[in-house]
């Protein structure tokens, strides 16, 4: 249920951008969560239109990329999808293994004007 | 959001007070628009406009245009890839390199409520006095209770009251640690709001996470709640004074949390009795802090 204090950082960090790029209006905010990322995607966009409100961003469109997630066992080298964090590999049950990706919390690009 | 400084942090409602201080219960609204409370946060802080922070994107204002969004032609992408969290890590290294140049060493606290986090400062503060400087920041939705009780066994605290946050970050502490003023050289406890999920995610700028877990929660609390337990450094089993009373397993919830964490290390203790503290108050004694 942190999902509130993300998305006012979304919202902070967007708006950011934007004045960077010297854009007055932002059509489109792409982001990359993973599914391992301990970020619930509705309650995400539950908190997104909350965060918006009164911002430069109010009217923006919010395009979710769900990454799913991609581990390497360390010991047989298999690549698989966990279902979770620290999950042994399904080839030789090792538990050392490496997540590739499935745990991004960022803003990907911005559709700006 | 903010409407005075554009800044997202006071949005939580966030209180810091002392023991003694008004009490933030009947103060908090937060439906009232702009800052008719007091703002406790100054406005030469952190969120500055100046772009501060160096990444390596680039803003490409050149690059071809994917003519399929209807708009008009000066609507652009521009590539960000900028991490959500960055603002909170950014706010916690500076707050890192304060403690550093005071030699204060900073332990983030984290458990579940009533794993017996405020009754082990208590508790340790008594048995530290005249050895070594300790304070204490504390963090809940609500009330001074805790933060008297610090009060009340001897230590230095501010409270960090969240109103609907459910854990700290980085811009509370910063602020948090203004009002305090730490003592160099001391250790600093940052009690962090009763909850094994959200606070994990949030760096602060300590310098090592101590995770307890009290022995009537369940051996398997590691792999339920992997995540506070993976950059935890040290794990305390408090409460060990009622393992006759409960079906908890010291050997299961160790192997569970090595599993999540291989270099975790363990203390078991019963903060009510004293049993065990010996060696949680040596460890607190011989802390140094990096340089």
């Amino acid at each position: 249920m942190h999902e509130l204090s993300i998305a006012i950082s979304i919202v902070d960090l967007a708006v950011k951008e934007a004045r960077a790029a010297s854009a007055a209006s932002v059509s489109e905010v792409e982001l990359d969560i993973g599914m391992l990322s301990g970020i619930e995607y509705v309650s995400l966009e539950f908190g997104l239109k909350a965060a918006v409100r009164g911002t430069l961003l109010e009217n923006t469109v919010f395009r979710i990329n769900r990454i799913e997630p991609l581990a390497e066992c360390q010991q047989c080298k298999h690549l698989f999808i966990p279902t979770g964090l620290f999950i042994k590999c399904p080839e030789c049950s090792e538990t050392e293994t490496f997540l590739i990706r499935g745990r991004e919390l960022q803003i990907k690009s911005m559709l700006v004007e | 959001m903010c409407d005075t400084c554009g800044c997202g942090t006071d949005s939580h409602d966030v209180k810091i007070s002392r023991p003694g201080e008004e009490d933030p219960v009947g103060s908090i609204d937060s439906n009232q628009p702009g800052h008719g409370r007091d703002h406790s946060h100054d406005h030469e802080h952190s969120h500055d406009h100046g772009h501060s922070h160096d990444h390596g994107h680039s803003h490409e204002h050149d690059h071809p245009h994917d003519h399929d969004h209807h708009g008009s032609s000066t609507e652009r992408r521009i590539r960000v890839e900028e991490d959500i969290l960055g603002q909170n890590n950014l706010a916690a290294e500076r707050n890192r390199g304060y403690f550093e140049a005071k030699g204060v060493v900073v332990i983030n606290l984290m458990s579940s409520p009533g794993s017996g986090k405020t009754t082990l400062l208590e508790k340790s503060i008594v048995s530290i006095k005249g050895k070594r400087s300790m304070a204490v920041i504390g963090g809940d939705q609500q009330t001074l209770n805790d933060a008297e009780r610090i009060d009340k066994a001897g230590a230095p605290v501010v409270q960090i009251n969240t109103g609907y946050g459910c854990h700290l970050d980085a811009e509370m502490i910063r602020m948090a640690v203004k009002k305090l003023d730490p003592d160099n050289d001391s250790v600093l406890f940052i009690e962090n709001v009763g909850n094994l999920v959200c606070p994990s995610l949030f760096e602060l700028g300590e310098q090592v996470r101590v995770v307890i877990i009290s022995v009537t929660e369940g051996d398997d609390k590691p792999l339920k709640y992997p995540t506070i337990f993976e950059r935890a450094g040290l794990c305390i089993i408090n409460k060990t004074d009622l393992l006759p009373y409960v079906d908890f397993s010291l050997e299961k919830v160790k192997s569970n949390a090595l599993t999540v964490n291989p270099n975790l290390r363990f203390m078991e203790l019963s903060a009510k009795t004293r049993e065990g503290m010996d060696q949680w108050i040596e460890w607190i004694l011989s802390l140094k802090p990096l340089n």
